[in-house]
């Protein structure tokens, strides 16, 4: 508004074209930021409530021993204090590394070798095998947790009838813990592999196909091709696929609520549902808080290593 | 295909194991015996297919265990030996959880919600999607940032600040508790923002001088261009709020907004299960997804999912 009147009032005996041409030009400049403004205008203010808001809220109450009414009350770090202090807090913790660092190698290798099975042109009725394999993705975590509830149960499972029509002795698949992660990991990979799958289509039919056929004439056999030209060409989506698996991984929940409910006892009770436990059902809203803020934490930290490693590697 | 055309003899796919490197002479080009004039590059090759289909079974052994047990009496689904097909077919398990668990409700809760908010969800995906690409501004810029750091920062990590937020603003045991905040996603923001930078700047500059209004040119002009991610996104989204958990659960209190998993994890979660309505009422809540998923599948299958997430 004011940068037009200005060059009007310097220059009253400036020939007509130079002021209309700024004032239009400011109309256009007022209109590439205002049309903006308004296609981003109710995302920006969902960020603010439903993010900013939260996310600083959660930092102060992780600061206080709030339990969900009542005025805040700050007690400096006495959470974090209590919390590393907190051998429930370091089981749920360590129960979510170990459940990371299995479930999403067999995702990656899963969808990988799926992908590369169904864009080979030699496997016949791969559309059906792909809608097949696909077909997990609709279900939701809460079903695929019952799904393989059902499947494994002790008593009653379809995995326990069979091994033990072959003569076994049934596996106690959830009394056991080690034995209950497992099946948790094998529905994770289940449930996972579809989407990663798709990532992962889309990645191998980009690899120029001469590149493949060069390393054939210079006699590479199909695992060295896979290795030296396949694998390099698809590492932008590898490293996303396992971001991505990772951070979901951390912060499983409903699939574990439905499948063990973090059972046997809390033995399998992942980072998250502890910080449900805590935060909702305890009330101890402070106290869970104070695990979010280090969850958070972990969660960055292994975003920025993985981004560390991919650009070394790139 | 042109390259096919080149180097017929040679062309052996990736995955295509020794059986056909073994006959392929390497660096020869002399035309190797085949079918009449088939594309060699077609060949199907039995043990890769044989795997294929082996893993397929594998993938589809739960899930079909799942839908036959369903249709299983109660007392046949514990006596041995377990059958695979069910020795009698009754729908009794689905008529219970339809009746007893007043599973009507949540299912009409669960639809509103994941159509409401799938609309939602797209429309403001494609504007912020079209903003951020085609206007180039520090606010756009910095709001890019902003929705980037959604990612790394799950509702997970910050439920009970979030359930603050929704009480002090009274959504709290409200359908709309769970709509408002789902509508913001990255994923969608971001297939919109990569499919509009693909969308040449010349016809933005045409209309313009055409006198186009600039949300004109957005209504008129590109969102009717962007009707592949508009679906696309649609199905993801309506997957997203249909199978969603953890929102309704810290929203939802009274059991009359429940959506279907909230429902669905109440009955998993009792002490003592009632798995002839757990089957019948898992196998229902199915059945909208998987009917979106066939009549759309195209634009979920051949999508190029990766768009939104590449950035």
């Amino acid at each position: 508004m004011a940068q037009p009147t200005i060059s009007t009032a310097a220059a009253p005996d400036a020939p007509a074209p130079a002021p209309v041409r700024s004032k239009s030009a400011q109309k256009r400049r007022n209109r590439y930021v205002v049309a903006p403004l308004v296609l981003i205008g109710v995302n920006v203010v969902l960020f603010l409530v439903f993010f900013v808001w939260p996310g600083a809220l959660g930092l102060l109450y992780s600061f206080t021993d709030y339990r969900g009414i009542g005025k805040l009350h700050f007690i400096g770090l006495a959470n974090f204090q209590k919390l590393f202090a907190d051998a429930g807090f370091y089981a749920a913790l360590g129960r979510t590394f170990v459940y990371t660092v299995l479930s999403v190698p067999l995702v990656y290798l899963c969808s990988l070798g799926v992908a590369a099975l169904l864009v080979s042109k030699a496997v016949r009725g791969r559309t059906a095998a792909k809608m097949v394999i696909f077909l997990p993705w609709l279900i939701s975590p809460i079903v695929v947790g019952v799904i393989w509830k059902w499947l494994f149960g002790q008593d009653f499972g379809f995995v326990n009838f069979v091994i033990s029509t072959f003569g076994g002795n049934p596996l106690p698949w959830s009394s056991d813990g080690n034995l209950a992660l497992a099946v948790v990991i094998f529905a994770s990979a289940w449930g996972g592999t579809a989407f990663n799958m798709l990532l992962f289509i889309a990645a191998l039919k980009n690899i120029p196909e001469s590149l493949l056929e060069a390393a054939e004439l210079d006699g590479a056999n199909a695992w060295q091709r896979f290795r030296n030209v396949t694998l390099p060409g698809i590492a932008p989506t590898s490293f996303m696929v396992i971001l991505l698996s990772t951070i979901h991984a951390m912060k499983e929940f409903a699939m574990i609520q439905a499948l063990t409910g973090g059972g046997p006892g809390t033995q399998n009770t992942l980072i998250v549902q502890y910080i449900y436990k805590t935060g909702f059902e305890q009330s101890k809203v402070g106290y869970a808080s104070a695990a979010s803020m280090v969850l958070m934490v972990v969660l960055l930290a292994i975003a920025l290593i993985q981004l560390r490693f991919n650009r070394k590697k790139g | 295909m042109a390259t096919a055309a080149n180097l017929p003899p040679a062309v052996a796919e990736e995955p295509a194991l020794g059986v056909e490197r073994a006959s392929a002479t390497h660096g020869s080009r002399k035309t190797r015996h085949r079918p009449g004039n088939t594309e060699l590059r077609a060949k199907a090759s039995l043990p890769l297919t044989v795997l294929m289909w082996l893993i397929a079974a594998l993938y589809a052994l739960p899930l079909l265990w799942f839908l036959l047990s369903s249709f299983k009496p109660g007392s046949e689904l514990f006596s041995y030996p377990l059958s695979m097909i069910p020795r009698e077919w009754t729908f009794q398990g689905f008529v219970d959880a339809w009746e007893r668990v007043d599973f009507a409700q949540y299912f009409l809760n669960t639809a509103t919600v994941s159509i409401v908010t799938t609309v939602l969800t797209v429309f403001f995906s494609a504007c912020t999607g079209y903003a951020l690409a085609k206007y180039n501004n520090r606010g756009t810029r910095l709001f890019f940032v902003c929705i980037l750091a959604t990612t790394m920062l799950p509702t997970e990590v910050i439920l009970n600040p979030t359930f603050s937020v929704i009480r002090d603003l009274g959504l709290y045991n409200s359908l709309a508790g769970i709509i408002v905040p789902s509508v913001l996603t990255a994923t969608g923001v971001f297939m919109f923002r990569q499919f509009f930078l693909t969308v040449p700047d010349d016809l933005l500059h045409s209309a313009r001088i055409d006198g186009a209004g600039e949300l004109a040119i957005f209504f008129r002009i590109m969102l009717p261009l962007s009707k592949p991610i508009l679906f696309t996104l649609a199905i993801f989204s309506f997957q997203w709020r249909w199978n969603d958990y953890i929102w309704p659960l810290i929203v939802l209190n009274d059991p009359k907004w429940y959506t279907l998993q909230v429902a669905l994890r109440s009955i998993v979660g009792a002490e003592n299960i009632d798995w002839p309505v757990l089957l019948g009422a898992s196998v229902i809540s199915l059945l909208p997804l998987v009917l979106v998923f066939f009549v759309f599948q195209k634009y979920v299958l051949n999508a190029d999912v990766s768009a939104g997430l590449k950035d």
